[in-house]
């Protein structure tokens, strides 16, 4: 916890730095051919380009700890609104593929590592095999292929808010999701049979086995929730993750989310924005780590003392 | 080196290993015999060739200029495979000297080395390697240079925590009793029996290096356009999808075929030593 606050000052310092290592004069990026002396100096001026690198960098910080993350090179836009506006969709599509991970992984687990060594372990390793070495966006690509264009179920692209029409916004969301989600199932499954299969040999399942209880009631009320800790270590991780992920996905699927903001910023060289909104996705990285850490206390009493 | 394995690996780890160890092997051959053991030129551009689908002479089709896909697939490989050895091969050899440092010396020095590493770590690999690609530009070294500055903490990380496993075994009180120095200590005594970690790790940092050097190019911030790519080559074959799906189908199999072989490697490694972590990760 209480090195959050240091390492999110690490993470700025190492962001403006690496954005003041950008070859070329941003104001010449900007103006392009109608560079002018005069405008080249008048943007530098707007922009505080020409004051020392640490009062650039204090004004930044002050500024963003109040909310305040400066305006865009290109359409003088506030980046913090920007940001806003996207946010939105790149956590609804982070959760929605967080929920399909454990939704697939966690049971895809059980069923393996329930009958260690058995058909049905061999085939979920198998797959989990597989399912950790497909691209994510070779997978959104096929998915688009054979699902919307090939039988023409689900929209290949595209963003409908949900205030808007809650349907539309889950049935453009479903590919994005599930094309973000299967590969990190496909991790989770995996981690789910070794958790499982650790417990599984433990003394108070032999006793529960002992008691009469079934198999099933054994696993689900037994098992799970002792191997509960790793897999929601590794859920944790992977909607981390899923945010960088989200950067293809939003891509390919054509939604207006956070990713697909930093990209286009990327290509068209808007530095303001991002430095912005790599910070801003760096700290919600940290923070979902940081919600998975306290997370430990309330799957397991055992982790409060710490 | 197979003998090697054989004596380390117990047989019923071997399969995998071996396994995973044969495709990346064949997969690097054919990399590196590409002009011979391909038809066709990876760039010759054939109009009338364009778009032809798969045949027994060109199992994987013909693109939209009419190159031959196989050969593009197969030099492509060289890229993936030399972003994977090249990154892989500079964040050990940063990696491995600042974990072993961190991990001997504890204390301050630890907390100097690993602190700002934390800091690398804090931001999701790809979204770090875009932001250094958008600084430094593009390319194939840059991309392999950028995802060995992602990599290098990972390393330290895993480095540091096998020499602190390592350092307080007897046998290496027994080697600091007749007087090694430190560097030997390290070297000689810390170091290889902390190496099957580190192998482990390295294996699974290849298969990433390949699916993210493969998103970078598809992005456009990776490898730049006549160089082929196995990301390119999705990039273009999306806007024809539909006329040629062996355009976006091939180079997908292709990367997968590869980071399948690196995390097979890995994972049989992995399941020899650490039964108990084996399928998860």
């Amino acid at each position: 916890m209480a090195l959050a606050v240091p390492l999110l000052l690490g993470m700025s310092v190492l962001i403006f730095g690496l954005m003041r290592l950008v070859p070329g004069d941003p104001a010449v990026a900007v103006l392009g051919y109608k560079a002018t002396p005069e405008g080249i100096a008048a943007l530098r001026e707007a922009f505080h380009l020409d004051d020392p690198i640490p009062e650039q960098y204090l004004r930044w910080l002050g500024a963003a700890a109040r909310g305040d993350l400066g305006h865009d090179f290109r359409q003088n836009e506030p980046i913090g609104r920007m940001i806003l506006d996207r946010l939105p969709v790149t956590l609804e599509l982070t959760g929605l593929a967080a929920l399909c991970t454990a939704l697939i992984g966690v049971p895809l687990g059980l069923l393996a590592g329930g009958r260690r060594g058995g058909g049905t372990d061999r085939a979920a390793l198998a797959v989990g095999l597989i399912g950790v070495s497909i691209p994510d966006f070779w997978l959104g690509i096929m998915l688009i292929l054979g699902l919307s264009l090939g039988a023409g179920l689900l929209p290949s692209g595209g963003w409908v808010p949900f205030a808007e029409s809650p349907v539309e916004n889950l049935v453009h969301l479903t590919l994005p999701a599930l094309t973000l989600a299967l590969s990190r199932a496909a991790v989770l499954g995996r981690l789910t049979r070794a958790a499982v299969l650790d417990t599984m040999h433990r003394g108070f399942v032999q006793y529960a086995r002992a008691k009469g209880l079934g198999e099933r009631a054994i696993l689900f009320r037994h098992v799970l929730p002792n191997a509960a800790i790793p897999i929601v270590t590794v859920l944790g991780l992977q909607v981390g993750y899923m945010l960088g992920g989200a950067i293809v996905v939003e891509m390919i699927f054509t939604l207006p989310g956070l990713g697909r903001m930093t990209l286009d910023a990327v290509l068209e060289r808007n530095y303001p924005v991002v430095q912005s909104a790599v910070l801003v996705i760096g700290a919600m990285f940290m923070l979902v780590n940081l919600v998975t850490d306290v997370l430990y206390g309330a799957i397991d009493p055992r982790m409060r003392r710490r | 080196m197979w003998r090697a394995l054989r004596r380390t690996i117990p047989a019923r780890h071997r399969g995998v290993t071996l396994a995973g160890l044969l495709v990346v092997g064949a997969l690097a051959l054919a990399a590196a015999l590409a002009s011979t053991v391909v038809p066709g030129s990876p760039t010759e551009i054939a109009r009338d060739l364009a778009l032809r689908p798969p045949s027994w002479a060109q199992p994987f089709g013909m693109d939209d200029l009419g190159r031959s896909m196989l050969s593009r697939v197969v030099h492509a490989y060289r890229v993936s495979l030399g972003v994977a050895l090249g990154s892989v091969g500079l964040a050990l050899l940063t990696g491995v000297p600042l974990g072993l440092v961190a991990g001997y010396a504890e204390g301050v020095l630890d907390q100097l080395i690993m602190r700002p590493l934390d800091v690398l770590m804090s931001f999701p690999a790809i979204l770090l390697a875009i932001a250094l690609m958008s600084v430094f530009g593009t390319g194939v070294v840059l991309v392999a240079v950028s995802l060995a500055v992602v990599y290098t903490p990972i390393v330290a990380r895993v480095v540091r925590a096998a020499v602190l496993a390592v350092k307080v075994e007897v046998y290496v009180d027994g080697a600091r009793a007749l007087g090694a120095a430190v560097p030997r200590l390290v070297l000689r005594h810390i170091l290889p029996n902390a190496a099957t970690p580190i192998l482990v790790q390295a294996s699974v940092l290849m298969a990433i290096a390949i699916l993210v050097e493969a998103s970078l190019s598809f992005l456009g911030v990776g490898v730049r356009p006549p160089t082929p790519s196995l990301g390119l080559m999705l990039a273009d074959g999306r806007g024809f999808m539909l006329q040629a799906p062996w355009m976006v189908i091939f180079p997908g199999l292709a990367i997968m075929a590869a980071v399948l072989g690196f995390n097979m490697v890995a994972d049989g490694l992995r399941d020899w030593l650490d039964p108990h972590q084996a399928a998860g990760r």
